[in-house]
């Protein structure tokens, strides 16, 4: 087989998916009036226009770094985490809580013990799912979809119902936490003209970076990996599949927890009660599938989203068209990287050897896979 | 309140947050059976309710009170549109069921608000004029006992409902359409080995779910919410396909675990006017339909779970 052609092939999809949705994007601005090139031009300009700008779409992007981090983990491992919302909110509220109930601590104590608590708050909202499909063999899709809304309504309850009146100034939000536990930097803020970019940025990046070594130089990843592509083999190799699966599912929920905390003790230094499943957890599934899970990709698509949702808001003041055109065109970008099958053979017409290049994608594409809505047997 | 009143206000309440419930999760249940993964049901109730409500606001004043009636119609024709989406993707075009179904989710509000924000220069539009009010049966409802119940100032869509869900049912077990749309959702080769066109029965069965999932939206939106905004449907779509796996991918069974969400949400709404009911924290009530679904999927696992080739691309060979 042709491995050259193919990783190619790879690296056009995502390419071409986000010019082709950007596109359609113009178009449907032109079909209502808007000039696409000031929407873009003020797009472009409210994103990254100045040091505040750029700031702020950096903050933009440190969690979905994490959520996709934990997406394409659990992914990995054939699973589809869907959960993410849910298990980003449980980390939010955990590292808020926990900040709000230790002020005095030093920051050396309370501001690792807050992160911390929060990944394992998503960690455990994320080992349910897992466990469940590990011992039940329950499909993990539905379990984290009824989880987001489980989750989403007993945060409000927390807040409101459970937190001590003390900690919080109204039934909507609770107090902001004390500087202890924030994540900004001082030097951070100052470099980028006080935007709320923060320290979750760099530990976003090492996540990054982590999550890449862990998945290609360590045991465990190459379990993860294996488990993924072919559970019933790693069986015979020797690996526990239901064991890798739970610790699949625990990392990934840990980072997207982390997702989380850094919108509760980086961006919004509270917590606040969610009407609908944080937007975080479907942009970071976004992220991933757009880079392809690779570390380089989910960086690439963060920030190119992040442009996006940032330069939107700016379009909506700057260029008058509704900021909701920006949530089209990436749900646009998301069906053509799904439907990348059309645009691998489409490829395929322009490469030599047409032939036998159509041949190859479609022997990939007709190799069987076992996702099924049960779950398969493990 | 009387004993019988109290009850008529459960009954007709459950009613009124059901009937978006049973359609959309009808709807999904046909998608399934046809053997397609219909996650963007949220979506799809999304879109209904967001064309119901356009519809309902622009041609109040033709239709007079005939409007939602109407209004429901177009928020089916609009879910057939946006399920095609799914359709394609996923049939034709071979993509994972759960990420198109997802891009449906994330793109049906964004549109949705989209265009509100470009027709109404708002995020949300204004109240609707003729909402899907109460409906008392002429001469049942002066039946003792059971008249102030069941059929004066109740839910006439609900009743529809119910005998959508047997049609479903009869459509699905009783008609040589219903067999071989299972079939393509059981085992997809045999069932092209025997002549039947499986991806036609599929596409079949997806836009079946976006009528009745365009439905539900719109009586939810003409009943429950009265405009539309990004908030209308919060999870509806999600119960309702948590109510097909609870009914076991039977439209029978999908009435009833719909009917029971239905119960549950109306409880968590009116249940603060109620003895008993007011002590139980509404959250507990809120999260029932998602809570009880993980415990009957863990609890009935290996007893007849979905259909075969759910969620598996069929793959014609040459």
């Amino acid at each position: 087989m042709n491995n050259r052609n193919e990783k190619i092939r790879n690296i056009l999809v995502p390419i071409l998916s986000v010019i082709i949705g950007l596109v359609l994007g113009a178009i449907l601005m032109l079909s209502f009036g808007y000039n696409p090139i000031t929407g873009y031009g003020s797009m472009l300009d409210a994103a990254l226009g100045n040091q505040r700008s750029i700031g702020e779409t950096l903050r933009q992007a440190t969690p979905l770094i994490f959520t996709a981090l934990g997406f394409s983990v659990a992914n990995s491992a054939g699973f589809f985490n869907i959960g993410l919302s849910g298990q980003a909110l449980a980390g939010w509220l955990t590292s808020v809580w926990v900040a709000l109930l230790l002020p005095e601590l030093p920051k050396l104590v309370l501001l690792p013990l807050a992160v911390l608590l929060g990944a394992l708050a998503g960690a455990v909202a994320a080992a349910i799912p897992g466990l469940l499909r590990a011992y039940f063999g329950t499909s993990e899709v539905i379990v984290t979809i009824m989880m987001n809304y489980i989750l989403l309504y007993v945060s409000t309850y927390m807040l409101q119902s459970v937190m001590s009146e003390s900690l919080r100034t109204s039934l909507d939000s609770s107090n902001q936490i004390s500087a202890n536990a924030s994540l900004r930097l001082p030097w951070l803020t100052q470099l980028f003209g006080g935007s709320r970019v923060n320290a979750g940025l760099i530990l976003a990046l090492i996540a990054l970076v982590l999550v890449w070594f862990l998945m290609k130089k360590t045991t465990l990843g190459y379990e993860i990996r294996s488990v993924g592509l072919n559970p019933f083999a790693s069986e015979y190799a020797g690996m526990s599949s239901k064991r890798t699966i739970v610790m699949s599912m625990v990392i990934s929920g840990a980072l997207a927890g982390l997702g989380g905390v850094v919108e509760g003790l980086g961006t919004y230094q509270n917590f606040f009660v969610q009407t609908t499943s944080l937007s975080i957890g479907f942009d970071g599934m976004a992220v991933s599938l757009l880079g392809s899970g690779s570390a380089l990709g989910i960086l690439l698509s963060a920030l190119l989203f992040s442009v996006l949702k940032i330069g939107g808001l700016g379009m909506q003041t700057g260029a008058n068209i509704p900021f909701e055109i920006v949530n089209v065109s990436i749900a646009l970008i998301i069906f053509f990287v799904g439907i990348s099958y059309v645009i691998r053979v489409a490829l395929t017409k322009w490469m030599p050897d047409s032939k036998e290049e159509l041949e190859i994608v479609q022997v990939i594409e007709s190799t069987p896979n076992d996702q099924s809505q049960e779950g398969g047997e493990i | 309140m009387t004993l019988v009143g109290i009850i008529a206000l459960i009954v007709t309440s459950t009613l009124v947050y059901s009937t978006p419930l049973i359609l959309t999760a009808l709807g999904g249940t046909f998608s399934e059976r046809s053997g397609i993964v219909n996650v963007g049901l949220e979506g799809i109730m999304v879109m209904g309710a967001f064309s119901a409500v356009v519809f309902n606001l622009e041609m109040a004043d033709t239709f007079q009170a005939w409007t939602p009636w109407l209004a429901i119609l177009v928020g089916g024709a609009v879910g057939v549109l946006f399920s095609l989406l799914h359709a394609v993707a996923t049939i034709t075009f071979r993509a994972d069921h759960i990420i198109s179904g997802t891009v449906i989710n994330l793109m049906a509000p964004a549109l949705g608000v989209f265009l509100i924000k470009v027709w109404y220069q708002k995020g949300q539009t204004d109240n609707i004029q003729y909402n899907l009010g109460y409906y008392s049966f002429p001469g049942l409802d002066k039946l003792p006992v059971l008249g102030q119940i069941f059929f004066k100032n109740t839910f006439l869509p609900a009743y529809l409902a119910v005998v959508i869900a047997i049609v479903a049912w009869f459509v699905l077990y009783k008609t040589r359409f219903g067999l071989r749309l299972r079939s393509v959702g059981e085992n997809p080769q045999a069932a092209d080995t025997l002549g039947i066109n499986v991806y036609k029965f599929r596409y079949a069965g997806v836009l079946i779910s976006g009528l009745l999932g365009g439905m539900g939206g719109a009586v939810f939106a003409q009943a429950i919410s009265g405009n539309f905004s990004a908030g209308t449907i919060v999870g509806q779509g999600f119960i309702s396909m948590a109510a097909m796996i609870f009914g076991k991918w039977n439209p029978i069974g999908a009435l009833g675990a719909a009917l029971f969400f239905g119960f549950a949400q109306s409880l968590s709404i009116i249940g603060a006017q109620l003895p008993v009911i007011s002590s139980i924290p509404p959250v507990l009530l809120q999260i029932a339909p998602y809570l009880i679904t993980i415990i009957v999927l863990v609890a009935f696992l290996g007893k007849a779970s979905g259909p075969k080739a759910n969620g598996r691309n069929y793959i014609k060979s040459k």
